[in-house]
């Protein structure tokens, strides 16, 4: 029999205002095995902890049960404290009677009475609990950055920079991201470009940074210092290696109409391209959906015209498979899609634009060399209509829109309209905005320059309907502070869509298991200490991946993650998991269950020789956990219908205790 | 289409032991009265000429007894495997989709099997007999295209087979043979069955009158066990129900609560792995329908994941052991139990 104690934590008042922590310990006194039984302010405190490990040595516990906040705040806590005491760290048990009882129920006797109950789940768990020992793992060396944007693209460079060497994937031809394909930044109005393409030449020029651009993260075994990784390298039809990049392929190459996605579909370009001049690296690329050669083996000039021969119509996709110690998310974002804001005229307009079309028109690198013309006449617009949170802080229309605030359209739009007046004094400018969300450094003395120097016209309220007639755009709007309805005959109307997670996230966190909110954001360790890691040990968020975020941020956590990346790789093995996924042999049918539903490969099968009545022995196929790539989940032990497969420290047994414990 | 005789099924068993294929033969054998036809295993021609009958009654599913016999016991005292010869097995074909599925969970040697498909055309429920013809049943004849009863009180009753098929075979879902080494008679084709309607009843009650229904017919079990030892994909090692460590292994007919939890445990843990082979509600010696409790979680696995059927191929995922980006969300299944109750 256990010799259990039990400590309860007032936490403050955050426990003790709605739980009668006197009362919870009192009652626990009685269940079976306790024999110490006693509360406290801050069990956290040195002196809580000094407490438990009095009371190990004075009553000779052999198990801990702590009534407290969440395990995922303060395990780890009292499993030292325990460990310090002379006891093993996972006889230790937490009721989390915080987050579950004090925090969600108003009434003191409602709290009291769940507390007691959680209290007597983790009495009957911890009764059952064993000694567990921890194995170690090796890490490998090396990271992996997946997405080549400037989150990317800061990650690896900082990673690279502590002397480990990095690979980023990057899906596009290109690393540069969104960054590259904007004009100028703000608050400071330096040119993207200018700040961005240093950058991503010494990406190209660091030694210990590789980069796959044109490919895909195909599938991600192992765990934290152990990933195995399946990268494609798409077909480019061009050999990386003897490209120069001169562009004498792309001169040549007939077929001219093909929609440039760099420019957002604004103007055309090759079926053979290089992104834009500056790309990294600069190494042309064949798109399949519109080469001749490729579609219907009618064309080859560009194989004609290049020097260094090094097109290649047969090249086939090509899988790598590397191993890395850590893993940094940093797959961006896409402004939403205006299919479903109808009222805006977006897909009956050609002048009615995305904000990001508006960089692109305003780049000197874009379709129109910089001068901001209609996309419908080639005309210079003399009135403007700017409309914000379109998609953005849509709680009522959720379909269509997103909940959140998109964050950086406040500054980008007024850049925008700024920039306007400066190049074009002629033209009127107006944006529609609920609110001018400004907070960061320099940021709302921005905005303010735009309306007091500039005379940009800020109009609090949002556009109702925009309807194209002739070559003038009708925008309908309220203006709420002088309430009253506003007409403008716009020349040009700009949309602030919404921004949301590439579409390539989704499947990549599966592929991770990493966790996602709602709107496909990747959800941090913690939302304020560990903003940075995934709660996936080894997987670490970089940039708007994890949430809308400007430059200046988006660098800063890329350096953060950086840093994160390069203190688990410096280190030589970690410490496992010790509640790994164990198989009873002698139950186990070998039905291969559990081998279908383990995300981490860890299981296999062998074929085992039992020993059977009248001197037989019977041969038969039987799982076999490998511990150092389990990271006990525990989908076996349900998908096992023997209940062969069980879970350290999470066994069935100690499991039903608890439930019986709750019904009881 | 040529009705299948126990002749041909003994003239192909014949063939087989006498020019040394097989061992072992399993197939069915004819009990006190002509409807008490229980599973059998023949080890000599004598046996088979004897003993082996095929008819409207060989319902048993024989796929499951092949586990115990093609496992790899080696020993002095004993060899149970002749590894030289095969055991010969002969299956209808939902019996085939059991085989396949035991096969997936590598619980047979199809190295050691010689598998004969047998063409079914229904096989008969004497509950249904009963009803009609009454009781004192002294013989029934199923040679014929109708079925001739003769009782204590009652000479020469005919009864048309449609009118005595079994639930199963009315709703038969399949007459093809998804795995065989040989074929008596003709291979069908997967059926769009009916199979469901019985389901949809179900799911179309309140909450209350669901309960009411199961509270109803599972208070019937006197808890023998023999749907779980008939079910061919109940074949753990150690069933948890025999396993006091297992946590559940005491849930009996205690109560009116645990009565229904063996049901229902055992219909979770052959969820996704029941090919709908019915043997569960035929071996009921209460007549418990515990096919629906299966054949519900078939349907809501068809609606969630796309059609799935469990022993259709050697070695498919089933979607509950399997993961695609295109798997229903977690919260859309709670939703939609929430609008069930």
């Amino acid at each position: 029999m256990q010799r259990i104690g039990v400590f309860v934590c007032w936490c403050g008042s955050n426990i003790a205002g709605t739980v009668d922590v006197k009362v919870v310990a009192e009652a626990l006194k009685s269940e079976p095995g306790v024999v110490f039984s006693t509360d406290y302010q801050y069990m956290c405190s040195q002196a809580g902890q000094d407490l438990i490990k009095n009371a190990v040595k004075e009553h000779n516990l052999t198990g801990i049960v702590v009534c407290s906040c969440s395990p995922r705040m303060h395990e780890a806590t009292f499993r030292k404290t325990a460990s310090a005491a002379g006891l093993n760290p996972y006889m230790v048990e937490i009721a989390n009677i915080r987050e579950q009882c004090s925090w969600v129920h108003k009434e003191m006797p409602l709290g009291t009475e769940k507390a007691i109950i959680l209290g007597k789940a983790a009495v009957a768990k911890v009764s059952l609990n064993t000694p567990l020992t921890p194995g170690e793992s090796p890490v490998t060396k090396r990271a992996l950055v997946i997405g080549g944007g400037i989150a990317g693209i800061q990650t690896a460079l900082d990673i690279a920079d502590a002397g480990f060497p990095v690979d980023i994937v990057e899906k596009k031809a290109t690393i540069g991201g969104k960054m590259a394909q904007l004009d100028k930044t703000f608050p400071t109005l330096d040119c993207a470009a200018c700040i961005l393409t240093p950058k991503m030449v010494d990406v190209a020029q660091n030694e210990n940074i590789r980069i796959f651009s044109y490919s895909d993260v195909e599938e991600v075994k192992g765990f934290v210092g152990n990933f195995n990784v399946k990268i494609k390298k798409r077909a480019r039809f061009v050999d990386e290696t003897k490209c120069t990049g001169c562009g004498a392929c792309i001169e040549k190459c007939p077929q001219k109409k093909v929609p440039n996605e760099f420019n957002l579909g604004m103007d055309n370009r090759r079926a053979i391209y290089i992104p834009f001049a500056q790309a990294v690296p600069k190494v042309a690329t064949i798109d399949p959906d519109y080469c001749n050669m490729l579609k219907n083996g009618k064309c080859g000039v560009c194989s004609k015209f290049c020097a260094a021969g090094a097109i290649d119509y047969k090249q086939k996709d090509e899988i790598i498979e590397e191993k890395y110690g850590a893993i940094v998310v940093a797959t961006g974002f896409e402004p939403i899609s205006m299919d479903k804001f109808d009222e805006f005229a977006y897909s009956q307009s050609k002048d009615v634009i995305t904000s990001l079309e508006f960089e692109r028109l305003t780049n000197a690198a874009g379709p129109t060399a910089g001068k901001l013309l209609r996309p419908s006449d080639g005309k210079h617009p003399q009135k403007i209509v700017f409309v914000q949170c379109v998609g953005s802080r849509c709680s009522a229309c959720a379909e269509k829109g997103k909940e959140y605030c998109s964050k950086i359209c406040c500054m980008y739009t007024a850049k925008h309209a700024m920039l306007t007046r400066d190049k074009y004094p002629d033209t009127e400018v107006t944006v529609f905005y609920i609110d001018v969300r400004t907070p960061g450094k320099n940021f709302d003395e921005f905005q303010r320059r735009a309306v007091e120097e500039y005379g940009v016209n800020y109009v609090k309220g949002m556009v109702g309907k925009i309807t194209p007639e002739g070559d003038k755009l009708k925008v309908r709007a309220s203006d709420l502070i002088a309430n009253k309805q506003i007409n403008i005959d716009a020349d040009l109307v700009v949309l602030a869509a919404a921004i949301e997670p590439d579409k390539s996230a989704r499947p990549l966190a599966t592929m991770l298991t990493a966790s996602m909110d709602t709107n496909d954001f990747f959800t941090e360790a913690h939302p304020k200490l560990r903003p940075v890691e995934s709660p996936t040990a080894g997987v670490f968020l970089s940039g708007t991946c994890q949430g809308p975020k400007d430059i200046p941020e988006t660098v800063s956590q890329a350096g953060a993650a950086a840093s994160k990346v390069i203190g688990l790789l410096q280190k030589n093995k970690l410490m496992g998991n010790p509640c790994v996924a164990s198989s009873n042999q002698l139950m186990c049918n070998g039905c291969s269950s559990c081998e279908r539903v383990c995300p981490y490969g860890a299981i296999s099968y062998e074929d085992k020789e039992f020993p059977g009545p009248n001197r037989t022995v019977k041969t038969r196929r039987v799982a076999v956990v490998n511990p150092a790539v389990c990271q006990g989940c525990g989908a076996c032990t349900v998908a096992c219908p023997s209940g062969a497969m069980d879970l350290n420290g999470f066994m069935n047994t100690q499991i039903m205790a608890e439930v019986d414990a709750i019904c009881k | 289409m040529q009705k299948i005789t126990s002749e041909m099924l003994i003239e192909k068993a014949t063939e087989l032991l006498t020019n040394g294929t097989v061992s072992t033969v399993l197939g069915w054998k004819k009990g006190e009265c002509d409807y008490d036809v229980s599973p059998a295993e023949f080890k000599s021609v004598e046996e088979v000429k004897n003993e082996f009958i095929y008819n409207d009654f060989s319902a048993a599913n024989l796929s499951k007894y092949l586990i115990k016999r093609t496992e790899k016991v080696h020993g002095q005292a004993l060899v149970f495997l002749n590894p030289e010869k095969k055991i010969l097995v002969f299956l209808k074909p939902c019996d085939t989709y059991s085989f396949n599925q035991l096969l997936t969970e590598h619980r047979l040697d199809r190295e050691s099997v010689y598998a004969v498909g047998v063409q079914c055309d229904g096989m008969i429920d004497i509950e249904k007999v009963k009803k009609i013809a009454g009781d004192g049943i002294l013989s029934v004849d199923c040679s014929g295209e109708d079925i001739i009863v003769k009782t204590l009180y009652n000479d020469d009753m005919t009864i048309a087979k449609a009118d005595v098929l079994a639930e199963r075979c009315v709703n038969c879902k399949s007459k093809k043979h998804v795995a065989y080494d040989e074929l008596l008679g003709e291979t069908g084709e997967v059926i769009d069955s009916n199979r469901f309607d019985e389901v949809e009843k179900l799911e179309k009650m309140t909450a209350d009158e669901r309960f009411a229904f199961w509270q109803n017919e599972l208070s019937k079990c006197i808890r023998c066990n023999a749907c779980r030892d008939a079910c061919p994909a109940c074949t753990c090692e150690k069933c948890v129900f025999d396993n006091p460590k297992s946590g559940v292994e005491n849930k009996s007919p205690a109560n009116s609560f645990e009565e229904k939890l063996f049901h229902i445990i055992r219909a979770y843990h052959v969820a996704g792995r029941c090919t709908d082979c019915g043997e569960c509600s035929r071996v009921c010696p209460q007549n418990i329908p515990l096919h629906l409790l299966n054949r519900k979680f078939i349907k809501d696995m068809n609606e969630f994941y796309g059609d799935y059927q469990a022993g259709a191929e050697v070695g498919s995922r089933a979607p509950l052991v399997n993961y695609t980006t295109s798997d229903i969300e977690p919260g859309e299944v709670f939703d939609r139990g929430d609008e069930d109750a």
